[in-house]
């Protein structure tokens, strides 16, 4: 930690010596992330803890001695540690207001007693020593002088071999690794505001340079710019790709790979080439955990590996970001950043994600960051509305490339059109039109020759025949994502809404539409809203029920039908936002999008389908769609033979079927047939993940799943394992984690061989996807016979590495899905054993804040503990305590696995005595008042198993146990009653014992 | 005129006419005579709107300003050619302008448009009705410039078979698929708004008129 606090602390200025920090955001980052890593260091370095630093940490504390509680000697105005060094002195020692700690685990202990001040304590500690590490290991250690420590590190571990130097070097290590933790975490607050210029960016580079050329002793073979030339403003890009912020391009050769070509630019470094390379350079990166690397290169004592690692980091940091730190953590977490961002776009959009990154041009600079963006932009766009308005940047066409013949044509048509009266301005439209509008040059030229201005402007007008023109061509032009935003720009949207006013059919048609295509993006969507045009478009949806109307060839009049799919068309659009489906609710939209429902026009049936699968990720729409009684015309048009029909109705259903009543409906209607013949045909990706979707919701429900079964899709649904896209993977995955909840549907599973293809994708890295999957694992896994293919495929140990995985979802699940496993393995013991450090894991993540972790590895530790020698193993990693921080809780979930866990790690050794000791029995009681009746029964059994010990008979007696235990004595649950009056039993029979003792 | 009169006027009327009922008609004609005033009802004199009175209407009415045009909607709508519409010419006209369909409306359009009626919209036909409906630039070498350009984006619009002139069949796809362009070289039909104020205020309601015949 020491460059952490010499450099980017921010201390008060004019002190020198005893300086004080400031109260800075920054600074207040960097105690907390201090005082994490030393109350976790107990917990990560047991051994470390214990020794005794070389000076002790010295400060004024506002800590009262009354604070200090078991462990200590306490006067009244001094503090002793009862643990000594191997001198006899004490490791702690207070003496008003004067502190003086010599360990970590000392250390640790007094965050914790310090509990609120804890900060204020670090603050203190920290102000008063300004290089702890120097008085922790001996000045041989410090990090205030400049030379890079890892040599001296190196240096010191290959020389002397004691014991003592050993653990100052892992100590060493430790600090230098917090010390980068803390570096690039303050790091990633800073360069959110920082961007690069040209200076430093050259200054790494002449770096670079001299410390390049041939020979196994060079960073890299050679690095250079692409172009010598130098601006005056230090940038070397040409001048309209300084505009986006680019500043210069470098070749860089390294040794082992090929030459790479670099972009620099204000926002970062980044790596030229498609962005399949990208990834799989990440990919690397996280392989290369840098405290692997230093460990292994350390162990191994060789400098020439240890030098190659250095330079490793400095490649990546190079692709990455230019950085000073080696700022592993920014990679690993730009990867967790993407991957949720990609689920989520998954689950709602079912194969778009592929379209973006088509759409991406291989071979072009690829700015990953950007395209991550992106990503994340379409990800937000169907849940919630947040501020920032991500939008591509304008590429006007530059002035002097070639333009298109067709250029110049159109600039004149808009220069009738701005010059002519109606009738030429009609001819202009018409002539307009004949230009291939779907091409991008044509919508771009529009634009550029001021076109967009005159068009909107005529929609302003009253020449209904022009308004008509201009409409027609900006409906077509307006596909283009550039084109949709200048028409926000110029205030095109709120003319559309009026126009939807109009007396004339068609025109309200051409305005629909055109606002159907502009409303891709928020801020569209949300001028619609504020302009009214969502209560407009759903009273276009209102369209007269005769459907034999006179087919009127006016130019002016269009059929009520057509008004009517236009109005669904725009609301589809408008409705991704959240505050639009709203307004469309508020509208009165979903009886008549309903009604709509029940026509059967293709055309009209996919926008109003759209719509409804739009609105249907809100649940409270979904209310509004039971309601209606749309799921029987989904189910309906299930049937179509339209395929984009199809899977827009599946995806509506996908999103419904979250609820109960939903899924009964959709097989009370016949859904469910259609939906597994949907899957034999696995062209069109798009459906398939809809309909995959749908089948997984849909199988929540026991009936449902015997309906698939009887339909042979659990078979169908099994051979779609392999070969199959993420988004549908994770779908099909999930509904055979529903289907395997039946004992019918496993043996299916296992007889088609769907076991090893469920415990390959354990590998993956998709979070959605191993969700669902460890859910299907752990579903097989109830079945012995699953159970021993799923050994034998080593998925336990697959599901155990999962426990590292960073989501707290997937931790639970493969938590869960472990339960199973260990309950049906042959020789379970033996075989939780096998994984080295396994059990350490296990018991390490009861510390995690999330409740279903924390219920789903209280549930394995149940079953891990029913092994006498595993029961050994995890009490030694110090279980117990872990277990009674946990008791104070509301969560019934967890407080019914939280029993569970305590009652079968009673069975060891004195477990008993040291959950009463950590004040478990206590809460354990108040378990007693839930309203669940699991709670119950694994509480009873809890309380049971402590009663044998006699203070925590005690402690139940004082917390007023017996009562409660009477009630479930009358219970009807069997095991309930047995544990409550076996509880009852025990306490009974030390209250006798006492007053026997009494008597005698 | 009398009221036996106006009812046997009526009656044939009607049955010639296929857009408009007895009552529409009935409307029709006695706006005509309001028009044409008392006055004109003298035996043997032709009655009927001249050139100037019906110029008038279709100026205050239906908004139509350019003079040209106006003499052409004159034209279509004096079938007899005697520089007078009459009652009969009348209702037929404004059946077609009010009511007509597409197939009608094509052909009085390009009847309008087609100045020497030889079956033809040519090149300078096209330029003597364009020649109004660009703003002169001064900065233009050749004000007739844009026109003739004009002309030319037109007839590559519509001039299907590449004969350099417009026939009726050129005419007829071209609006088929672009419906914009059956006035295309100039307004000659009422524009939407000032139709449906015209019919509102003719056609009243049918009551209002029983009472207006009782009394």
């Amino acid at each position: 930690m020491g460059v952490a606090l010499a450099r980017l602390a921010q201390w008060t200025a004019a002190s020198y010596g005893t300086g004080t920090l400031e109260i800075t955001p920054l600074n207040e980052i960097l105690l907390k992330e201090i005082i994490i890593f030393v109350e976790h260091f107990i917990y990560d370095h047991p051994q470390e803890a214990k020794f005794s630093f070389v000076e002790p940490l010295e400060w004024k504390t506002d800590l009262e001695p009354s604070a200090f509680e078991s462990g200590y000697i306490v006067s009244e105005t001094t503090v002793t540690s009862e643990e000594v060094d191997k001198n006899g002195q004490p490791l702690l020692f207070l003496s008003v207001p004067q502190i003086k700690v010599r360990s970590f685990r000392q250390l640790s202990q007094l965050v914790f007693i310090a509990k609120d001040t804890k900060l204020k304590e670090a603050q203190a500690c920290v102000e008063a020593n300004r290089d702890p590490v120097v008085k922790i290991l001996g000045s041989d250690y410090s990090t205030m002088t400049e030379d890079s420590s890892a040599f001296n590190i190196l240096h010191k571990i290959t020389s002397s071999d004691d014991p003592e130097s050993e653990m100052k070097m892992r100590i060493a290590i430790l600090l230098k690794q917090l010390d980068l933790h803390l570096l690039s975490y303050i790091l990633r607050h800073i360069s959110l505001q920082i961007c690069l210029n040209p200076e430093p960016v050259k200054k790494d580079i002449e770096l670079l340079k001299s410390f390049s050329g041939k020979g196994e002793q060079t960073v890299l073979e050679s690095i250079d710019y692409t172009s010598d030339y130098e601006f005056s403003n230090g940038c070397r890009a040409p001048p309209w790709r300084q505009i986006y912020g680019e500043m210069c391009y470098v070749l860089v050769k390294p040794h082992d790979v090929e030459t790479l070509c670099i972009t620099c630019s204000t926002e970062g470094v980044f790596l030229n080439g498609d962005i399949r390379f990208n990834e799989e350079q990440q990919k690397n990166q996280i392989d290369e955990v840098p405290t692997y690397a230093i460990r292994k290169s350390v162990s191994g004592s060789d400098k020439n590996k240890l030098e190659k690692n250095q330079i490793n980091f400095r490649k990546n940091q190079m692709t990455r970001r230019l950085e000073p730190s080696l700022n592993w953590r920014t990679t690993v977490d730009f990867k967790d950043r993407k991957t949720p961002a990609k689920d989520s776009q998954e689950e709602k959009h079912g194969g778009k994600l592929e379209k973006t990154r088509t759409s991406i041009s291989p071979g072009r600079a690829q700015l990953l960051r950007k395209s991550v963006d992106k990503v994340e932009e379409m990800a937000s766009e169907s849940s919630s509305e947040s501020e920032e308005d991500e939008e591509p940047p304008d590429h006007r066409q530059e002035a002097n490339a070639d333009l298109p013949s067709e250029y110049w044509q159109i600039q004149k048509l808009v220069k009738y059109l701005k010059g002519g009266n109606q009738t030429a301005t009609v001819i202009a439209l018409c002539s307009m039109r004949d230009f291939n509008l779907a091409q991008e040059t044509c919508q771009l030229a529009i634009r550029d020759v001021g076109g967009l201005e005159v068009l909107i402007n005529l929609l302003d007008t009253d020449e209904v025949k022009c308004k008509i023109g201009s409409l027609k061509i900006l409906k077509e032009i307006s596909h283009n994502p550039q084109i949709q935003r200048n028409i926000v720009d110029l205030g095109g949207l709120p003319i559309m809404v009026n126009i939807l006013d109009s007396p004339y059919k068609s025109l309200k048609c051409l305005a629909a539409e055109t606002i159907a295509n502009v409303a891709k993006f928020k801020r569209a969507r949300r001028v619609v809203r504020q302009h009214g045009g969502i209560t407009k478009l759903v009273s276009l949806l209102d369209c007269a029920q005769n459907s034999i109307e006179p087919a009127q060839s006016s130019l002016y009049e269009t059929r009520d039908v057509e008004v009517a799919r236009c109005g669904a068309l725009a609301l589809w659009s408008c409705s991704k936002s959240y505050s639009n489906k709203e307004a469309i609710r508020k509208a009165g939209g979903f009886p008549l999008l309903a009604r709509l429902l029940k026509t059967s026009h293709e055309d009209m049936l996919i926008p109003v389908v759209g719509t409804l699968q739009e609105c249907a990720s809100e649940e409270n729409y979904r209310a509004a769609i039971k309601a209606e009684r749309i799921i029987e015309n989904l189910v309906k048009n299930l049937n179509s033979e339209n395929e984009q029909l199809q899977e827009h109705c599946a995806m509506a259903i996908y999103q419904c079927a979250e609820d109960e009543e939903t899924r009964d409906l959709v097989r009370l209607h016949g859904g469910l047939k259609p939906l597994a013949s949907l899957l034999n045909n696995t062209d069109n990706k798009e459906r398939l993940a809809a309909v995959t979707g749908a089948i997984w919701k849909c199988s929540i429900s026991k009936e449902n799943v015997t309906k698939f079964r009887e339909y042979k899709a659990i078979e169908t649904l099994v051979g779609l394992l392999t070969d199959q896209p993420e988004e549908v993977l994770v779908n099909v995955v999930g509904a055979l984690g529903e289907c395997c909840q039946d004992r019918e549907n496993r043996v299916i599973v296992r007889k088609c061989g769907g076991i090893q293809p469920l415990v390959n994708l354990l590998v993956g890295i998709n979070q959605a996807l191993l969700v669902n999957v460890t859910k299907a694992v752990g579903a097989c896994a109830v079945e012995p016979e699953s159970m021993v293919i799923i050994d034998r495929l080593d998925g336990v140990r697959l599901l155990w590495s999962l426990l590292k995985n960073p989501h707290p979802d997937v931790k639970a699940s493969a938590a869960w899905a472990l339960c199973p496993c260990i309950q049906n393995a042959k020789d379970a013991g033996e075989m939780v054993r096998s994984f080295v450090g396994g059990l350490e894991l296990v018991v390490n993540l009861l510390k995690s804040d999330n409740k279903e972790v924390l219920s789903s590895v209280c549930a394995a530790i149940t079953n891990i503990a029913k092994d006498q020698e595993n029961l050994a193993v995890i009490t030694d990693h110090g279980v117990v305590p872990l277990l009674s921080k946990l008791a104070n809780t509301n969560n019934d979930k967890l407080r019914r696995h939280l029993a569970e866990a305590i009652s079968r790690c009673c069975m060891w050794g004195r477990n008993r005595v040291a959950f009463g000791e950590h004040k478990a029995v206590a809460p354990l009681v108040r378990y007693l008042k839930s309203s669940d009746t699991n709670v119950h029964r694994a509480t009873a059994q809890a309380l049971y198993q402590l009663s044998e010990d006699p203070d925590n008979c005690i402690t139940m007696h004082e917390n007023a146990a017996v009562k409660l235990l009477l009630d479930m004595v009358g219970s009807p649950d069997q095991e309930l009653q047995e544990a409550a009056a076996g509880c009852i039993s025990n306490i009974r029979r030390l209250a006798l014992a006492t007053e026997k003792a009494r008597y005698n | 005129m009398n009221r036996k009169k106006l009812q046997k006027l009526t009656d044939t009327l009607t049955k010639n006419c296929k857009h408009f009922n007895k009552f529409e008609v009935n409307c029709l004609i006695k706006l005509f005579y309001n028009l044409v005033g008392e006055a004109t009802e003298r035996p043997g004199a032709a009655t009927g709107l001249d050139r100037n009175a019906f110029r008038n209407i279709l100026h205050m009415t239906f908004g139509m300003t350019d003079d040209m045009i106006m003499d052409r909607v004159f034209r279509g709508f004096d079938r007899d050619n005697d520089g007078i519409v009459s009652v009969t010419e009348w209702v037929h006209g404004l059946s077609l302008f009010l009511r007509g369909s597409l197939e009608e409306k094509m052909k009085y359009c390009f009847d309008v448009f087609d100045l020497n009626g030889d079956g033809f919209i040519s090149k300078e036909e096209m330029f003597h009705m364009l020649k109004n409906s660009l703003l002169k630039q001064p900065s233009e070498e050749d004000p007739d410039e844009g026109i003739k350009d004009l002309v030319e984006i037109t007839l590559k619009k519509m001039d299907y078979d590449h004969d350099g002139k417009l026939s009726f069949a050129d005419y007829e796809k071209a609006v088929r698929e672009e419906a914009l362009l059956l006035e295309a070289f100039g307004p000659c039909l009422p524009d939407p708004k000032s139709q449906m104020e015209f019919e509102a205020q003719v056609f009243k309601d049918p009551n209002d008129f029983h009472d207006n015949m009782n009394s």
